[in-house]
């Protein structure tokens, strides 16, 4: 089972998690920028941000045969600190990035006009650099704000099928289903979603378009739940195509219409590499430090 | 290394008009490099030169687009390094030998050797390296020892090394022989060669070991 997790923020995992992903067919993974827990309270600390995750994350995964790609943003929740509005003007730069593959994480988290202005101003980013977005669906008040964000998405004149709406379940799925919009889901211990409830919406749904992730990060969450859902799709039936479809070409379809995403080297029968990742002139350099 | 092996080198690439273009926009509105220097990659590919060892295309084409700036303006490689990708970063290290900047390039390089980034390691010990004091380019050859960076990266390794250095390598390779843990066969091989040029220097360190795995 080769899997995508289109949504995990590694920053926050041990090198346990990766090594455990790569053993459980974890192959390749977005990360896509959201807030740290603390919140920040400048520009700077932001630019940090972004260069880890396109710079040290993606040399960490590496390390565990990990394709690892990012999306930019500034997030809702952030958004409403005025201290941090200016990094906005930082993500131009970043937009254009070979790592970047999508917008992401916008959208809402408390709908507050300061959340409507940043989540429009970043799709009309979207749409300059050529890039999918990525959005973020609120945990409170959740049908309204999937409601308000298909809205700001259709106002934007943005194509929906480079629009995915993430953390929906089984009172959201409707409402986008028939949008053109990409559906993600995210599998949590407790929260969000389980695998048994994916794979009955899959069953309700069917498998296109959507997007299963484990939304992995510094709170109680799993990295592998990306496998259990596939483990449970066989389990009820699914075949290893519809497994496959769901947790690869699915997100490979989604993210690659960025133009940027690179999975060369994952599958032997693509061929060899095209440099970077672990490996320097065809030699591994990566005997482990210290 | 000069521009015109680098572009001998790039003919090949898939959009090699795209490159010209960009090279003589740099020149002409060397503000606008960091667009270009963004998309090297996916225009000219990321594959290593066959006519260039060591050098990939992506590499090549930023290096050919910072030696584009109009002397007075190179200082935009310092920028393009504090905001670029780790990709971005390595082809900045490798490019300052063609700069008219002087020595001004060595704090990227201390810099890219206080990450844990291999490749950024690697790149900051090439010619320009020649900018680094004793004590830090010692530092920089022994963290490539511990990270797995092979030494033959390291430009004008046997010219630079001195007895400092093989003190450094000979204590690293008594932790290693304690540890039960292997001497990298370069490591081993560079203490050696200093053991056998300094008479009285450290002894060699590469026989077998009972404690080697």
């Amino acid at each position: 089972m080769r899997i995508f997790d289109p949504h995990i923020h590694m920053t926050s995992r041990t090198t346990d998690d990766y090594e455990r992903m790569a053993a459980a067919g974890v192959r390749a993974v977005v990360e896509p920028a959201f807030w740290l827990g603390q919140p920040r309270t400048s520009p700077d600390s932001f630019a940090d941000y972004f260069d880890s995750i396109i710079g040290w994350e993606p040399f960490r995964a590496g390390q565990f045969g990990v394709r690892h790609h990012a999306t930019i943003a500034l997030n809702p929740k952030e958004a409403n600190d005025p201290r941090c509005r200016p990094v906005l003007d930082l993500l131009p730069r970043y937009l254009e990035k070979d790592q970047v593959v999508a917008v992401g994480e916008i959208g809402y988290d408390s709908m507050t006009p300061e959340e409507d202005e940043a989540f429009a101003a970043q799709l009309a980013l979207a749409v300059a650099h050529d890039l999918p977005a990525m959005v973020h669906t609120p945990h409170r008040d959740k049908v309204r704000g999937v409601e308000r964000s298909l809205a700001v998405v259709a106002e934007s004149g943005i194509d929906p099928g480079r629009v995915v709406l993430d953390h929906l379940n089984e009172v959201t799925v409707g409402l986008v289903r028939d949008t053109g919009c990409w559906l993600g889901f995210s599998i949590y211990p407790d929260t969000k979603m389980s695998p048994p409830r994916m794979v009955e919406l899959l069953r309700l749904h069917g498998t296109e378009r959507m997007l299963v992730n484990s939304a992995a990060d510094w709170g109680r969450s799993d990295p592998l739940l990306t496998r259990a859902t596939g483990e449970a799709m066989l389990l009820a039936g699914f075949t290893d195509d519809d497994v496959d479809r769901v947790l690869w070409r699915n997100p490979a379809e989604f993210y690659g219409q960025s133009g940027r995403l690179d999975l060369t080297g994952l599958d032997p029968a693509d061929g060899p590499p095209e440099g970077g990742g672990g490996t320097f002139a065809g030699n591994s350099i990566l005997r482990g430090g210290s | 290394m000069t521009p015109e092996r680098l572009r001998a080198a790039l003919r090949g690439v898939p959009d090699p008009e795209w490159l010209d273009a960009a090279r003589e926009r740099v020149a002409a509105e060397p503000a606008t490099i960091g667009r270009w220097f963004a998309a090297a990659a996916r225009r000219c590919g990321r594959g290593p030169l066959s006519d260039l060892p060591g050098w990939t295309a992506d590499e090549a084409a930023r290096a050919l687009l910072l030696a584009a700036l109009p002397a007075d303006h190179a200082s935009h490689a310092a920028d393009l390094y504090r905001h670029g990708d780790a990709a971005e970063k390595r082809a900045v290290l490798r490019a300052l030998p063609l700069l008219p900047v002087g020595a001004a390039g060595a704090p990227l390089l201390h810099d890219a050797i206080r990450t844990n980034d291999t490749r950024l390691l690697a790149a900051a010990l090439g010619p320009y390296a020649r900018h680094l004091d004793p004590a830090a380019w010692r530092q920089a050859v022994l963290k490539c020892v511990f990270t797995g960076v092979p030494l033959a990266l390291v430009h004008d390794l046997d010219a630079r090394a001195d007895g400092e250095l093989a003190a450094m390598l000979g204590g690293l390779a008594a932790e290693r022989r304690a540890a039960g843990r292997d001497v990298p066969a370069d490591a081993a091989a560079l203490l050696d060669r200093l053991a056998a040029s300094t008479p009285g220097g450290p002894s060699p360190t590469a026989r077998p070991d009972a404690t080697e795995a």
